[in-house]
């Protein structure tokens, strides 16, 4: 059985930002090592504070139920200003109504329980970010660092 | 059916994965061979735990349910 889960974070909005934060905790807590390498957009989530202001999107997510039950908002609506958002408030209140943990707690709890995070060097660069510009605990590492870790029989996952 | 416990971890209200976690942690501060009562309301929490003990082997000695309230026994074993 893997002993090791690898984890590829890509995406900063707050919907993406929840499954590896989730699977992370989760797999530290069942005895796993576990690494996320937070790559491009995925830097958002581990900015210093940033984690409970990130946003969703209603473009192109036809998924996302309507705001108004039994009146069908079409798509194109999400383009208009504000309503990303509407988006964003809308989802955060279902997550606090399900009593959904943050993503800033569960951010925390991965780095208190050991997750590895690793920031990508070469995004970092590219997008202008500095170490200190995330919160404490990273590791600043390239692809190979990952994989060596990766490599090792892990489960891997990309989000 | 009661078991006998030494610690009570209330996670009600909670969603996953919290309920895992508070649980990882309560059972890494006891002693082994001693017993965790767990209540959850999350509704997954029964596979979850069920997945939990598996994985980690720590023993789920007991659970209920009681509309729509989990508990959980689970003792450390290592």
């Amino acid at each position: 059985m893997a002993k090791r889960m690898a984890i590829i974070s890509t995406h900063g909005t707050l919907d993406a930002g929840y499954p590896p934060l989730i699977l992370a905790t989760a797999a530290v807590a069942m005895d796993m090592e576990v690494a996320i390498f937070f790559t491009f957009y995925g830097l958002e989530i581990i900015k210093k504070g940033n984690a409970d202001k990130l946003q969703v999107s209603p473009i192109a997510n036809p998924a996302m139920p309507q705001p108004i039950p039994g009146i069908s908002v079409p798509n194109i609506i999400g383009m208009l200003p504000g309503m990303t958002a509407v988006a964003t408030n809308m989802m955060n209140g279902w997550m606090k109504k399900a009593n959904v943990a943050k993503l800033s707690e569960l951010l925390e709890i991965a780095v208190e329980s050991g997750v590895r995070i690793i920031a990508c060097q070469m995004s970092m660069d590219v997008m202008g970010i500095k170490k200190e510009d995330l919160i404490d605990g990273v590791e600043v590492a390239g692809a190979a660092a990952f994989i060596e870790f990766a490599a090792d029989d892990a489960v891997a996952l990309t989000f | 059916m009661a078991f006998n416990f030494d610690q009570e971890l209330d996670c009600s209200g909670l969603a996953c994965p919290m309920p895992i976690l508070k649980t990882k942690k309560a059972v890494d501060g006891m002693q082994l061979g001693q017993v965790l009562k767990m209540i959850a309301t999350d509704p997954g929490s029964l596979p979850d735990i069920q997945a939990w003990t598996s994985k980690t082997g720590h023993e789920l000695v007991g659970h209920e349910e009681d509309a729509g309230k989990f508990t959980f026994y689970i003792k450390r074993t290592k």
